[in-house]
């Protein structure tokens, strides 16, 4: 199944400003999820990383709100974007979680998700008719593109934990 | 399904109370949470107007993180609460949360029964295949070869198949999900709310800590290759013959929901006290 079916129609500038915020804003949302998770298990390094990555989308969603200048950016992205059977692109996967994870790990969620964004613009800068909506999608690749350099340098401080960071030698009972 | 409040745009963040969710990380259980209040919000249904219901288990803890009226309820018994509740109070969308254990095993008899006498709720099945919350026993619908140190050489025993059962005991909705695919999960739980009838939503929600070759499921995963069918024989055949990952609407009865009248009996109970007088 094309994880990309369902993705929403971009016809002019404002679609396109509209689902480029809320691509933002879900990436803030689901960050804030896996900090929340990560506060209930107890592991405060990944709180920390997980709120960073969602301030610095919550930024980068405010960029776009002030971009679009009065037009309603929020109401708008409410009714048109909606991506169907996949996560929205910069979402990371909820999936992938895990209790003992490492920053190495999130910033992998992360790189996942910059380089599902990048792509996601890429195909708009291929697929627009209206120049307008080109040269926006244009910078957004490029914005993207910054943000996929920014996680991989911020991967050399982290390196790949060897193959026992999931070892735990008290595993999760019941979690009440 | 209760009534649309169409002067508000309601988000997901008004269906999510401040409790955090202690289900492990990864777990499916969060896609399912999410798909929830995102049906509510496409519903426009007033938070006060929704009730979940539950038993135990892991699934079962949804009603508290959600702003809606809850009861997390005894093992097994939540279709019987739930069942009490909607009759009682037409008015309210009434949704119900189970897990494979919780829903099959101690409450599988309610689930036969709830299905045969149709009340117009919504019934949703986080499947995970294990008995989660208590370390990882086979479930009803464990695969008769899960080894592990708590079924040693697996339980040889065939898995139920839930959406047949529900099907043969009348069920007028069923439908299955993947928890990973919370937007189209939403959109299938939004129609399981407004079809009228006891609507059946199993949704394969994956346990990362007692299986983790669940993980698997989300490229196993494919959208039903047909739709939806009205016709009970039918949808006995396709259910019956699928492969367990056929994701979609399966099957949309017709069959008119049991609602006896609120208030129709109209007794004083000092009367009926006497007809028990010793």
């Amino acid at each position: 199944m094309s994880k990309t079916a369902g993705n929403p129609k971009i016809s002019n500038l404002n679609d396109l400003l509209a689902v480029a915020y809320q691509v933002e804003i879900d990436a803030v949302d689901r960050y804030n999820v896996l900090a929340d998770q990560m506060e209930t298990h107890n592991n405060p390094e990944l709180v920390k990383v997980f709120r960073d990555l969602a301030r610095a989308e919550g930024i980068h969603g405010e960029e776009i709100r002030r971009l679009a200048g009065d037009f309603d950016v929020a109401a708008h992205a409410r009714d048109i974007a909606k991506f169907g059977r996949a996560d929205s692109p910069e979402e990371a996967d909820l999936g992938a979680a895990h209790y003992l994870m490492t920053p190495w790990h999130a910033l992998q969620l992360s790189l996942a998700g910059e380089e599902r964004a990048l792509a996601y613009f890429t195909s708009i800068v291929e697929t627009a008719k209206d120049p307008k909506v080109k040269a926006l999608a244009a910078e957004l690749v490029e914005e993207e593109a910054e943000h996929v350099s920014l996680v991989h340098r911020l991967l050399r401080r982290y390196p790949k934990p060897d193959d026992s960071w999931a070892d735990d030698l008290d595993p999760p009972v019941s979690q009440e | 399904m209760s009534t649309v409040d169409t002067q508000r745009a309601y988000k997901q963040a008004d269906y999510k109370s401040d409790i955090k969710p202690i289900w492990c990380p990864g777990c499916g259980d969060y896609h399912v949470l999410m798909s929830f209040t995102r049906a509510f919000a496409q519903l426009g249904l007033p938070p006060e107007q929704i009730a979940v219901i539950s038993g135990i288990g892991c699934s079962s803890r949804i009603p508290a993180y959600t702003n809606c009226y809850g009861f997390h309820g005894v093992h097994g018994r939540s279709l019987a609460l739930a069942a009490g509740l909607k009759v009682t109070r037409p008015d309210l969308t009434v949704v119900v949360a189970s897990g494979d254990g919780d829903g099959y095993s101690i409450g599988g008899n309610h689930f036969l029964h709830a299905c045969r006498r149709n009340v117009d709720m919504t019934y949703v099945v986080m499947d995970n295949h294990i008995y989660g919350m208590t370390k990882g026993q086979p479930s009803p619908t464990t695969e008769p070869e899960f080894d592990t140190a708590l079924s040693p050489g697996g339980t040889k025993v065939r898995p139920f198949h839930p959406l047949v059962v529900a099907l043969a005991s009348g069920a007028n909705f069923i439908a299955r999900c993947f928890s990973g695919e919370p937007n189209e999960t939403a959109a299938v739980l939004v129609e399981a709310i407004k079809h009228p009838g006891f609507s059946f939503v199993e949704i394969l929600s994956p346990c990362v800590t007692f299986r983790p070759d669940e993980k698997a499921w989300k490229d196993l995963v494919h959208p039903a290759p047909v739709a939806a069918t009205t016709d009970p024989g039918k949808a006995a055949r396709r259910i019956m013959t699928d492969d367990g990952f056929n994701i979609g609407i399966l099957y949309r009865g017709n069959r008119t929901p049991f609602q006896p009248a609120v208030g129709a009996i109209n007794i004083d109970l000092s009367e009926l006290e006497k007809d028990f007088e010793l």
